[in-house]
C-alpha cells in the first residue's frame, strides 16, 4: 500500500495538474481521483418493472452491511443524477441494487442499464441493519421495500443455523412480487425462514390491515417477541409505526426499525420565498422570493462566495442540500440534491437548505 | 423505536440566528453593476446609438431566448463531445511525452514536441478555459467541473477565474475597469493616455507572446489593485504562495521529471528543449488568439459613463461590440478553444463551447437586423490588426481620417429595414 502511494506520488509529478488516475482512466474507466465508480457486471430482470443491477465497485468502496443503502449516480442525457438505493445482495458479495421503474431516474436505471455501464457511487450507509446479537426477527415489507430486507435474509438465513426469520411481504400481484421464487426456495431449504406473501390485487384479496393487530396475529402470532423491521411506502410505514406505538405500552416489543425511501421533499414552489438554512454556518433566515440567496446569506452573516453578481462567472456556486430554488432570470424552479446553485441569480422557492 | 431515513430530515438548529430579509433590504454594499430592469445608459456606445430603449430590450429578450434554447437542448451528445476532446488531449499528452523520451532522434523530437504542443493548446483553450467558465458544470461531473478543475498553466485556476470570469467578463472593454485592455502593460486603446514608456509596446508584446502564461500569472496577482489598496497585502501573499506552489509543480513536470525520464535514453537535453518549446508554442498561439478577441479593428471600448444604467440588452450589446471573432475551419475553432466565437462566448460565457458555432449564426443575424457591427475575419488578418494596433499606439494619437468600425465590420453597410418589427436600421 505504501509502495502504491509512493508510486502514485512519483507518477503525479509527471501528470500534474492531473492525478495519475485521470491518465489511467484512459484505459480503466473505474479510475478517478474524485469519484468512486463501479462497472455493471450483470443485469437481471426481476419483475416486469424491476431490475437488479450487479456492479463491481472500484477502489474506495467499503463492503456493505446487510440492509444498508448507497447513493448511486447515473448519467441521463449527459447530466449526472443521484438517488439512494438499498443494496439487495448478501454481505460478502459484489453489491447489487434492485430498482423499480418509478420516477425519472429509477426508470432510466431499470430500463436502460447494460452490462459494462459505469455507475457513480458513494459508500454504503444506513442504520437499518441486523441486530448485533442473534434474536428472532419479524420483517414487514411492501413493494420495493423488500430490497434491504432481502440483503438481510440472503446474508443471515443460509449462514446461520440458528436464524429465525418471519417475512411478511406485501405486493400487488405474484408477478409484481420481488424475489418471489428465491424466497420460497430459501424457505424450503432453511427452516429458519418463514415467508408469507400478501397480494393486494389478486382475486378476493385486500390490503394488509395494520389498523389493528388481527392480520399480524394471523400471519405471525409471536410477532411481539421478535425484533421487527419494516420497509415500504410512507403510508405503510406510518400505519406500522402507529400500530407498534399503540400496542407497545409494555415496552417489551417497541423494537421496530423502519427504513423510509422517501427523499426529503420540502413543500412550496410558489413565488413566496421560504426559510433558508445555511447548514455549515448554522444560520437560518426567512427570505423573500425575489431575494437572491447570495444576498440573503450575506445579510445574515454567512461568508458567501461571490463574483459577478449577475449570473456569469459562477464564483458563487453553493451545493443545494434540499429544497427548490427559482432562477430569477427565467423564473424556472429547479433544484436537485447536490446541484450547485448560482446563488446570485437564484432565490428560495419554499424552504431551502444550502451546504455552506 | 428507531427510525432510519435515507437522508437527514432535520437539521440541528443550535443557536441559529434567525432574521428576516425581504426584497426591500437596503444594506449598502460595494456592488458590481447590477443591471437596470429598464431604460438604458444616458449615452449608448456610438455603434448602438441608433437603438431605442425598446429596441435594446427586445434584443436582450431575443438573446436570452437563444440562450434558453441552447440550454434546453444540452445533452448526451455535448457530454460525449467534451469527454472525447479530453480523451484525445490526454492521449496526445502521454504520447507526446513518451515520444520525447527518444528525442535524441530528430523525428522523435519534432513529433513529440508537436504532439505535446497540440495537447497543451487543447488543454488550455478548448478544455481548461471553457471548463473553468462552468460551461460543463451542468453535467454535474466532479471530474469536469469549474470548482475542481486545475489546468496546465502557471497561474492557479482559482486566481484566473477571479480576474477573468469575474472581472474581465463583467467589465468587458470598460476602460479603467477591464484590465484585459492591454493587461496593464500595453497601450491598446486610443483613449488610454500616452506616455513615453508606451514606445516599448511592440517590444513588450514580442516578449509577452512566448511567455504569455507568465504574463497572465502576474496579471492575476492584481498588483495594481494592491497598489491602490483595493486588494490587501495578505491576499497578495496568499496568491503568491499559491502561484509559487503551482510554478514548482509545473516546472518539476516539464523541466525536471520529463527530461530526467529521458536521460536513460540519452535524450534528456532534447526532452528539456522539447517541453520548453511546447510551452512556448502554446503561449504564442494563446497570445495570438486572445489578442484577436478584443483588439482587432472594429472592436469598441467603453467608458464607465456608457455602462451606467446598462440593461441586460445593453450588456449584450457591449459584449458584441467589444469582441471580435475569427473565421476558419472546424479544426481552427477547436484549436482556439472556440474563442474564435469570441462574440458568442462573451454573450454566453457559460454555454458549452461546441454550441457556439450554431449560436453564431443567430447572433450574426440579430446583429444585422439591429444594425450592429459584427467583427470577424481570418486569423492572419485579425492577428495583423492586433499587432498593427500595438505598433500604432506605441506613438501618441494621430487624427484618423475614418471611423474604422464601419469599414471593417462585416455587417456594414446594413440592408434597409424590411420587417415590421420595431427595429431600426443603422443610420449613416
Amino acid at each position: 500500500m505504501t509502495q502504491i502511494r509512493a508510486l502514485r506520488r512519483v507518477a503525479s509529478l509527471l501528470t500534474t495538474p492531473l492525478a495519475p488516475e485521470d491518465i489511467i482512466n484512459l484505459v480503466n474507466p473505474l479510475a478517478s481521483a474524485r469519484q468512486l465508480r463501479g462497472v455493471v457486471t450483470k443485469v437481471v430482470r426481476e419483475t416486469p418493472d424491476s431490475t437488479t443491477i450487479h456492479f463491481r465497485p472500484g477502489r474506495g468502496w467499503n463492503p456493505h452491511a446487510a440492509g444498508q443503502w448507497a447513493r448511486i449516480g447515473v448519467e441521463i442525457d449527459g447530466v449526472r443524477q443521484w438517488r439512494s438505493y438499498s443494496l439487495s445482495a448478501a454481505v460478502g458479495h459484489d453489491p447489487a441494487i434492485t430498482v423499480t421503474a418509478i420516477g425519472f431516474v429509477s426508470t432510466a436505471l431499470a430500463r436502460s442499464t447494460k452490462v459494462g455501464d459505469i455507475l457513480f457511487l458513494d459508500t454504503p450507509q444506513g442504520d437499518f441493519v441486523l441486530p448485533e446479537h442473534p434474536r428472532p426477527l419479524f420483517m414487514l415489507t411492501a413493494g420495493s421495500g423488500l430490497t434491504p430486507v432481502m440483503s438481510m435474509i440472503r446474508t443471515l438465513v443460509p449462514r446461520r443455523p440458528d436464524a429465525d426469520v418471519v417475512l411478511v411481504h406485501s405486493a400487488r400481484t405474484r408477478d409484481d412480487a420481488l424475489f418471489h421464487d428465491e424466497l420460497l426456495e430459501l424457505a424450503d431449504q432453511f427452516p429458519g425462514l418463514t415467508v408469507r406473501h400478501w397480494f393486494t390485487r389478486e382475486e378476493g384479496s385486500r390490503r394488509l390491515d395494520l389498523s389493528d393487530v388481527t392480520d399480524l396475529e394471523t400471519l405471525c402470532p409471536d410477532w411481539r417477541e421478535r425484533a421487527a423491521y419494516a420497509c415500504g411506502p410512507t403510508d405503510f410505514l406510518d400505519a406500522a409505526t402507529d400500530l407498534w406505538l399503540r400496542d407497545g405500552d409494555d415496552a417489551t416489543h417497541t423494537n421496530l426499525t423502519i427504513e423510509r425511501f422517501a427523499p426529503v421533499l420540502l413543500e412550496g414552489s410558489g413565488g413566496e420565498g421560504g426559510l433558508l438554512t445555511f447548514e455549515k454556518s448554522d444560520k437560518e433566515v426567512e427570505a423573500g422570493g425575489d431575494v437572491p440567496l447570495l444576498e440573503a446569506g450575506e445579510d445574515c452573516g454567512v461568508v458567501m462566495p461571490s463574483g459577478c453578481r449577475m449570473g456569469i462567472c459562477r464564483s458563487c456556486l453553493v451545493p443545494l442540500v434540499a429544497g427548490k430554488v427559482r432562477d430569477l432570470r427565467t423564473g424556472e424552479v429547479h433544484g436537485d440534491e447536490g446541484e450547485l446553485i448560482q446563488t446570485c441569480v437564484n432565490a428560495a422557492a419554499g424552504p431551502v437548505h444550502l451546504d455552506i | 423505536m428507531t427510525a432510519t431515513t435515507n437522508r437527514p430530515t432535520t437539521t440541528p438548529l443550535g443557536d441559529a440566528a434567525t432574521g428576516v430579509v425581504d426584497g426591500t433590504a437596503t444594506t449598502p454594499r460595494p456592488r458590481k453593476p447590477i443591471l437596470a430592469a429598464s431604460g438604458g445608459p444616458a449615452k449608448r456606445p456610438s455603434a448602438a446609438a441608433h437603438l431605442t430603449d425598446a429596441d435594446v430590450e427586445q434584443l436582450g429578450k431575443e438573446l436570452d431566448a437563444l440562450r434558453d434554447r441552447v440550454i434546453a437542448t444540452r445533452g448526451a451528445a455535448d457530454a460525449a463531445y467534451i469527454r472525447r476532446v479530453i480523451r484525445i488531449q490526454r492521449t496526445l499528452e502521454v504520447a507526446g511525452r513518451a515520444t520525447l523520451l527518444f528525442s535524441k532522434k530528430k523525428t522523435a523530437f519534432v513529433a513529440g514536441t508537436a504532439m505535446l504542443s497540440v495537447a497543451k493548446i487543447l488543454e488550455n483553450m478548448e478544455i481548461g478555459h471553457n471548463v473553468l467558465h462552468g460551461q460543463w458544470d451542468w453535467m454535474r461531473d466532479p471530474d469536469i467541473h469549474s470548482t475542481t478543475w486545475e489546468w496546465d498553466f502557471v497561474t492557479p485556476a482559482a486566481a484566473w477565474k477571479h480576474t477573468h470570469n469575474d472581472l474581465h467578463h463583467t467589465w468587458t472593454n470598460v476602460l479603467g475597469k477591464d484590465k484585459d485592455v492591454g493587461y496593464s502593460i500595453l497601450r491598446m486603446d486610443e483613449d488610454q493616455p500616452w506616455h513615453p514608456g508606451n514606445l516599448g509596446n511592440p517590444l513588450y508584446n514580442m516578449i509577452l507572446a512566448p511567455f504569455f502564461e507568465w504574463g497572465i500569472a502576474i496579471y492575476d496577482l492584481e498588483l495594481e489593485a494592491v497598489k491602490d489598496g483595493e486588494k490587501s497585502k495578505d491576499d497578495l501573499k496568499k496568491d503568491l504562495k499559491a502561484m509559487g506552489r503551482k510554478v514548482v509543480r509545473q516546472f518539476t513536470k516539464d523541466y525536471a521529471a520529463t527530461p530526467l525520464a529521458a536521460v536513460p535514453f540519452g535524450s534528456g537535453k532534447q526532452a528539456l528543449i522539447g517541453t520548453f518549446t511546447a510551452n512556448a508554442i502554446r503561449n504564442v498561439w494563446a497570445h495570438s488568439v486572445i489578442f484577436c478577441g478584443h483588439f482587432p479593428d472594429g472592436v469598441d471600448t467603453f467608458t464607465e459613463e456608457e455602462i451606467e444604467g446598462e440593461t441586460r440588452g445593453d450588456w449584450y450589446i457591449r459584449q458584441m461590440l467589444g469582441s471580435a471573432n475569427i473565421s476558419g475551419s472546424k479544426l481552427m475553432h477547436i484549436m482556439t478553444g472556440n474563442l474564435s466565437h469570441q462574440i458568442e462566448h462573451h454573450c454566453f460565457p457559460d454555454l458549452p463551447s461546441n454550441r457556439y458555432h450554431e449560436v453564431a449564426v443567430e447572433v450574426r443575424e440579430i446583429c444585422q437586423r439591429y444594425g450592429l457591427p459584427y467583427t470577424t475575419g481570418p486569423l492572419p488578418k485579425q492577428v495583423y490588426q492586433a499587432w498593427a494596433k500595438v505598433f500604432r499606439l506605441a506613438l501618441p494619437n494621430r487624427p484618423r481620417p475614418l471611423p474604422k468600425n464601419a469599414a471593417h465590420a462585416v455587417n456594414a453597410p446594413v440592408p434597409p429595414r424590411r420587417s415590421a418589427l420595431p427595429m431600426v436600421a443603422r443610420v449613416g
